[in-house]
């Protein structure tokens, strides 16, 4: 299938993803297809094992597809060279783990400061940007915590803070509220909505979670390598 | 800069295992500390040598005599501009553990010799007309609270009196420092007049330690060498004439090759922190594979990823090492911890610098292959090991 939209802000053609496991080849992705509209909320459903991940790690520039290309604002990703690649996704990524994936050595806002490190930023603006952050995901209060003293939907508030930090063109969302419970899940669901709607934010939250889906503005399914607009039976 | 409170957190995080990776270090480096002064005290004179003295000893021994005439011989072989003696004394001040060197000399002949030893004119003055005057080093002076006019008892372990008696008074009528660090200021002269004429008739009289000569050309020490020894060719006394480092160097390695001995300690040392700090970065890297993937999912690019790794390994090094070093030098710094055998024990600072050269190249080489194992990491697969 071929899911169109309008301003196009990412384009992904023909891809294939194929892993070697030995001698054996898995084939993840299969000539796969899908547009997202600049300031869409999209989220990616499909059962474990069926190329989430996989494909979210090619839109952000994370892995490199066996075949076809992936385009985000018009940059062909498969042609960038290891070192431009991360240049990019410094610049134009936020991504959002469903373990927050925190640095566990330092505190809230040394964590959501780490991808304005890679910038020309002052120390002092830095700290600017990190509070205002900070603020949108309702974290000013702890800013100095460490995060084993914060909660689950805490930590990923803060992952989220790290996401948007740099004003990515992108947020990519890997299960962020696998791990919670539902009501934190409704707090991070909220601020990804809020996002979307009122700063305009392109996120794609990849989720087995239907409660979650709902939140999107549209919801794709993947399995077994392909897309489809209807769950998967 | 903006990233070292990143590599500093990484350090904290095994509390445990980075204070003892830091000990062995420092405890590594007080080593490396203790043996460059030992190594120094023992054979460092070989550097500070004059490169235009050189030393006519017997060529049988050093505890061989050679006749006072051969002074004036000496100096009329070409290429020689100056000659002097020394003997050795052997004296002991009040306890056989107070060791310094005593050596009667020719106080302006002597003096010219080394102008690397500091004497007030006035102090140079008492001493040519005091027959008994000595002129002492700092350290010495400092180390028994001498001072000028002080007089001395010295008792010899080779020269007696013709009273039998081997106590011997010296008043102390200077006190000289070293023109730079290296100097010795451990040692004792006194006058040769007065001890050739108070020493036994019966045995030495007329006869001194060894000679040091200064040349004309440095270019034309070996050439001269040759001449003095082809000079006493034959005769009762024959000699050897070497460089003064080549001399310094000799007496050195009457306890061994200190310069080997110190190298073959060091090497073992430091391969084996080098295995233990190793250990320390690889277990620290594999067990932060997830958040290096996360680094480098934000943007993190190879170079910087390899630039944390040995940062954070070299900070270890570096830390460890200077710590080490500056708890070398401080206990250094009190000085001799033999009570004199090691006159010139001080940590030399082309040591120190070199310590400080060996912890950063200790944390670049322990460093580099956990670093080059992190910038392979793939992040997709380094992401799902979180």
């Amino acid at each position: 299938m071929n899911i169109q939209g309008n301003d196009t802000l990412v384009s992904v053609d023909g891809v294939e993803k194929v892993f070697h496991r030995g001698a054996e080849e898995i084939h993840v992705l299969s000539n796969l297809q899908l547009r997202v509209p600049s300031g869409e909320f999209l989220a990616l459903m499909g059962p474990s094992g069926s190329g989430k991940s996989t494909l979210l790690n090619l839109i952000g520039g994370l892995d490199r597809p066996t075949r076809g290309t992936v385009s985000v604002a018009g940059e062909r990703l498969d042609q960038l060279s290891d070192h431009r690649l991360a240049a990019w996704r410094a610049r134009h990524v936020g991504f959002v783990f469903q373990l927050y994936n925190l640095m566990p050595m330092l505190t809230a806002e040394r964590n959501v400061e780490l991808p304005l490190l890679l910038t020309h930023l002052s120390k002092a603006e830095r700290s600017q940007h990190v509070k205002a952050v900070l603020a949108v995901v309702g974290l000013s209060h702890r800013a100095t915590h460490y995060p084993r003293t914060l909660s689950g939907g805490e930590q990923q508030r803060v992952g989220i803070a790290r996401g948007i930090v740099t004003d990515p063109t992108l947020l990519l969302c890997d299960e962020p509220t696998g791990d919670l419970d539902r009501k934190a899940g409704d707090e991070i669901l909220n601020l990804l909505q809020g996002l979307n709607r009122e700063h305009g934010k392109t996120i794609i939250m990849v989720t087995h979670d239907p409660h979650a889906s709902a939140r999107a503005a549209r919801t794709v399914h993947l399995d077994k390598g392909q897309l489809s607009n209807e769950p998967v039976k | 800069m903006k990233f070292l409170h990143l590599v500093w957190s990484n350090l904290r995080r095994k509390k445990l295992r980075t204070s003892l990776t830091l000990l062995s270090i420092l405890v590594a480096f007080v080593l490396f500390g203790f043996l460059a002064a030992i190594k120094h005290a023992l054979a460092g004179g070989v550097e500070l040598a004059g490169a235009d003295r050189l030393i006519v000893r017997h060529k049988v021994s050093i505890i061989q005599l050679l006749p006072e005439s051969y002074k004036a011989r000496m100096e009329r072989i070409p290429g020689v501009v100056l000659a002097t003696h020394q003997t050795w004394f052997g004296g002991i001040y009040q306890d056989p553990k107070n060791f310094f060197m005593q050596n009667p000399v020719v106080p302006e002949e002597f003096l010219a010799m080394h102008p690397e030893m500091i004497l007030a004119p006035g102090q140079k003055k008492a001493w040519l007309e005091t027959r008994t005057g000595a002129i002492v080093g700092r350290k010495t002076a400092d180390r028994f609270h001498w001072k000028i006019g002080d007089r001395v008892p010295i008792q010899s372990t080779i020269w007696a009196k013709p009273d039998g008696s081997r106590a011997w008074e010296f008043d102390i009528v200077g006190i000289y420092d070293g023109k730079d660090k290296g100097t010795d200021t451990t040692p004792l002269f006194f006058r040769y007049d007065y001890f050739d004429e108070v020493r036994r008739q019966s045995w030495g009289k007329g006869q001194v330690g060894w000679y040091t000569i200064r040349v004309k050309d440095p270019a034309q020490a070996a050439e001269v060498a040759k001449r003095v020894d082809q000079e006493f060719e034959n005769s009762a006394a024959e000699t050897k004439t070497e460089p003064e480092g080549a001399f310094v160097q000799a007496w050195a390695n009457q306890v061994g090759n200190i310069v080997m001995i110190v190298a073959a300690i060091l090497g073992a040392v430091f391969f084996t922190i080098l295995l233990v700090t190793g250990n320390t970065m690889a277990q620290a890297v594999r067990e932060r594979t997830g958040e290096l993937g996360v680094l480098k999912a934000i943007g993190f690019t190879n170079g910087q990823i390899v630039s944390l790794v040995l940062a954070e390994a070299c900070l270890l090094t570096v830390l460890g090492g200077g710590l080490g070093l500056g708890l070398a030098w401080l206990v250094i710094s009190r000085g001799d911890p033999t009570g004199g055998l090691l006159p010139m024990f001080f940590f030399p600072t082309r040591d120190l610098l070199i310590g400080l050269g060996i912890s950063v190249l200790l944390g670049v080489v322990t460093g580099i292959i956990p670093a080059y194992q992190a910038m392979r990491l793939r992040v997709a697969d380094a992401l799902r090991r979180t």
